[in-house]
C-alpha cells in the first residue's frame, strides 16, 4: 500500500454570477420535467380514483387491482383470441392503458378456442387458470363447478378449466325483450353489417363464421340461451309477471361465466341483456 | 498501473451513469502519460496541416447508423407482421413477447410488475432471464439505439432541434442527469407502495409499440409532447434524463463484453463524436489529456449506438468484444 495520494485540489473559487444563474436555471429545469413526468405518471390515478369504467376482463382475469399490477401490457391475449374479442385499453384508462378487455356487445368471447388461449398466452399470471395462494376468491366469483362447454359435449373432456366468473349477465331490459314479450324473429341478429364473430357447430368447428353470416327464424326468440356456450348457464322460462299473468323470460343461472355471447347475439337495440363485469352470483 | 487505473475508471463510469459528473482523472498510466507528453510537443504547424488534409479528404460514414436502423426497423417490423400476417415468429410487443415460443421479457417492465404484484409466476421468470443473458451478450444499452422506438423517432426529432438550433431558434437546456436515478427508484417505489405499474401508463416505449402492433391511440399524445419537449427544449430529454428502462439496461451493460473502444494515439481530441453522442459523459476521455490509458473501453451508460465510430475521422473509436481480441 503506498501512501500516495492525489494531491488535493486547490480549493474552488467561488461561482461567478453568471455560473450561479446557470445553476439555478438548471435547477428549475430539473425541478420542471420532475414535475412534469411524475404529474402525467399519477394522473393515470385518476380513473382509478373516479373508477370510471367498470371493463370486462379477459377470462380468468385476476381481480381488478392484481390484474393492473400483474399486466405487463404485451398484448399476446389480444393475438392469440380466434374471434379477436380482446381489445387493449387506450389513455382514458389511466393505469389500465395497454391493458386488454372485453366489449362483449362488439364481439364476445365465445370460447371458440376450447383452451381459453388467453390464459395460456399470458406471460405474468394476470390471465391464470390457478390463482397464487395469497389472492383471496370474492364470495359469488367461483364456480360451482367447472364449466361445461356445449360445443365440446360430447368429448370427453368437455369442460373449461375456468373457476372464477369475469361477470355475470343480467337482464337489464326485460320489458323489451322479445321472449317476454311473446316475440319471434327472423333475419340476421345484428343485422348485415356487424362485424362480430361466432363459432357454429354445426357449421365449422374449428372456424368462427360473422353472425351476419347465420340468420334466425325462430317463432319466440330464445338466441341468447341457444348460442350460450356455456351448458345450463341461462334458459328461457316460464315465470310470473308482477300482475300474476304469466310469460316467457331468459333466466340465468349459477355456471355463467360472464363471457357475453348473450349481449353480443341479443337482436334488440340497444340490447336487453348485458354483462355485469365483475359482478358476482347472488341466488 | 494500466489495468490499475482502467480498473478505477470502470467503477467511476459505473457512478457517472447514475449521474455523477466525470471530472479529471487523479491517476493516468505512463504509457498514456507518454502519449499525451508526445502529443504536447508535436509542432502545431503540422499538426493543424495534418488536421486540415484529413478533413479535406473525410468521407463522412453512416454504416453503424444503417445498420442499426434496418435493425431496429426490423425488429418492430417482425413484431407487427407476426400479428398482422400471422406468421407467430415474435408474438407480443415490447414488453413481453415469445420469440418461436420462448418467452422474452422486459427487463424494467418485469421489475415494474414483480414490484406491484409481489408475485413471480416461472414464465414471467423465465422470460426475464433470457431478456437478462441476451442483452449482457450484447451489451445492455443496445437495447435503447437498436430495438426501441421511442429512441428512432428521438433521433429524428433530435434533427430538427439541431437544424433550429443553427438557427439559433432553440438551444439545448441541460438537466441535471442524477433525475434519471431519482426517477428509477420513484417508479420503484411508487409500483412497491401503489400495486400499480405506474410507469408503464407514461412508458413511450411500451406505448409506441403497442400502437404499431395494435394501431394507434390516444396515448401517443404523451409521445408527441415528449418529442416536442425535445425539439424546442432539451435535446433528447427523455432519453438522458428521464427513461427509466435506459438505467436498468444501463447496469445490465456493466457486465457486458461488447462496448466500443477508444485508442488514443491517432486521436486528434476534435470532439465529433461527443456532438453527435447521446451520452457525451462517457466519452469524457476522449477530451485532450484525459484518457487514463493507451486504450479505453467506453463506461457502460453507452447506449453502443455507433454514432461516434461513424463520426470519428481517425478511426479511434471502434466496437470490439472484451477478450476476444485475445482470442483471435
Amino acid at each position: 500500500m503506498s501512501d500516495q495520494r492525489p494531491p488535493a485540489p486547490p480549493p474552488s473559487p467561488p461561482l461567478s454570477k453568471a455560473k450561479r444563474q446557470t445553476n439555478r436555471r438548471r435547477f428549475i429545469r430539473t425541478a420542471l420535467l420532475t414535475g412534469g413526468v411524475l404529474g402525467a405518471a399519477l394522473s393515470g390515478f385518476l380513473p382509478q380514483i373516479y373508477a370510471l369504467k367498470k371493463r370486462l376482463r379477459p377470462p380468468g382475469a385476476l381481480d381488478e387491482r392484481d390484474f393492473l399490477a400483474s399486466c405487463i401490457k404485451c398484448g399476446q391475449c389480444v393475438q392469440v383470441c380466434p374471434v379477436q374479442a380482446i381489445k387493449l385499453a387506450d389513455l382514458v384508462d389511466g393505469m389500465g392503458v395497454g391493458v386488454p378487455y372485453i366489449e362483449a356487445r362488439e364481439q364476445a368471447c365465445d370460447f371458440s378456442c376450447d383452451a381459453v388461449q388467453c390464459i395460456l398466452a399470458c406471460p405474468t399470471g394476470s390471465l391464470t387458470y390457478i390463482k397464487p395462494d395469497f389472492l383471496p376468491v370474492r364470495a359469488g366469483a367461483a364456480l360451482a363447478a367447472k364449466p361445461i362447454l356445449v360445443a365440446k359435449e360430447k368429448d370427453a373432456e368437455p369442460t373449461l378449466n375456468l373457476k372464477e366468473r369475469i361477470g355475470v349477465a343480467r337482464l337489464t331490459r326485460p320489458e323489451a325483450c322479445l321472449a317476454v314479450q311473446g316475440k319471434g324473429f327472423k333475419g340476421q341478429s345484428r343485422g348485415a353489417d356487424f362485424q362480430g364473430r361466432m363459432r357454429h357447430m354445426a357449421v365449422d368447428r374449428w372456424k368462427p363464421i360473422k353472425v351476419a353470416d347465420h340468420p334466425y327464424d325462430v317463432a319466440e326468440c330464445d338466441l341468447c340461451a341457444r348460442e350460450c356456450p356455456v351448458k345450463g348457464a341461462i334458459s328461457i322460462e316460464t315465470v310470473f309477471a308482477p300482475d300474476g299473468r304469466k310469460r316467457k323470460s331468459p333466466v340465468v343461472h349459477e355456471p355463467c361465466v360472464g363471457c357475453g355471447v348473450c349481449e353480443m347475439i341479443c337482436p334488440v337495440e340497444p340490447t336487453c341483456i348485458t354483462i355485469e363485469a365483475r359482478e358476482v352470483w347472488k341466488a | 498501473m494500466s489495468d490499475d487505473v482502467l480498473k478505477k475508471r470502470f467503477f467511476q463510469q459505473i457512478k457517472v451513469m447514475f449521474g455523477w459528473e466525470p471530472g479529471k482523472p487523479t491517476q493516468i498510466s505512463d504509457a498514456a502519460k507518454q502519449v499525451h507528453e508526445l502529443k504536447r510537443l508535436t509542432n502545431k504547424q503540422d499538426l493543424l496541416a495534418v488536421k486540415a488534409h484529413m478533413r479535406a479528404h473525410e468521407v463522412k460514414s453512416t454504416k453503424w447508423r444503417n445498420r442499426r436502423w434496418a435493425t431496429l426497423i426490423f425488429a418492430n417490423l417482425l413484431f407487427v407482421l407476426s400479428y398482422w400476417l400471422d406468421i407467430q415468429v415474435l408474438e407480443g410487443s415490447l414488453t413481453a413477447s415469445r420469440f418461436v415460443g420462448f418467452h422474452l421479457i422486459d427487463l424494467n417492465s418485469a421489475l415494474q410488475v414483480m414490484l406491484a404484484h409481489k408475485h413471480i409466476i416461472t414464465n414471467l421468470l423465465i422470460g426475464t432471464g433470457t431478456v437478462l443473458l441476451l442483452w449482457i451478450l450484447f451489451g445492455g444499452r443496445t437495447f435503447c439505439s437498436w430495438i426501441c422506438p421511442y429512441h428512432l423517432v428521438a433521433e429524428w426529432a433530435e434533427k430538427i432541434h439541431l437544424k433550429l438550433a443553427e438557427k439559433r431558434l432553440v438551444s439545448d437546456q441541460s438537466i441535471d442527469r442524477r433525475l434519471r436515478t431519482v426517477f428509477w427508484i420513484l417508479f420503484a417505489l411508487l409500483a412497491l407502495a401503489t400495486g400499480y405499474t405506474v410507469f408503464e401508463a407514461i412508458s413511450p416505449t411500451g406505448i409506441l409499440s403497442r400502437a404499431l402492433i395494435y394501431g394507434p391511440g390516444l396515448a401517443l399524445l404523451w409521445v408527441l409532447a415528449l418529442l416536442v419537449f425535445e425539439i424546442f427544449f432539451s435535446r433528447r430529454a427523455w432519453c438522458r434524463y428521464a427513461c427509466p428502462i435506459g438505467l436498468t439496461y444501463g447496469v445490465v451493460g456493466i457486465l457486458s463484453p461488447l462496448r466500443v473502444r477508444y485508442t488514443l494515439e491517432g486521436c486528434f481530441h476534435e470532439g465529433d463524436c461527443r456532438k453527435v453522442c447521446l451520452v457525451p459523459h462517457v466519452l469524457d476521455t476522449v477530451i485532450k489529456g484525459r484518457a487514463v490509458a493507451p486504450q479505453v473501453p467506453i463506461g457502460p451508460d453507452c447506449t453502443r449506438c455507433g454514432l461516434c465510430v461513424d463520426a470519428c475521422p481517425t478511426g479511434s473509436l471502434k466496437f470490439e468484444v472484451k477478450g476476444l481480441s485475445k482470442l483471435l
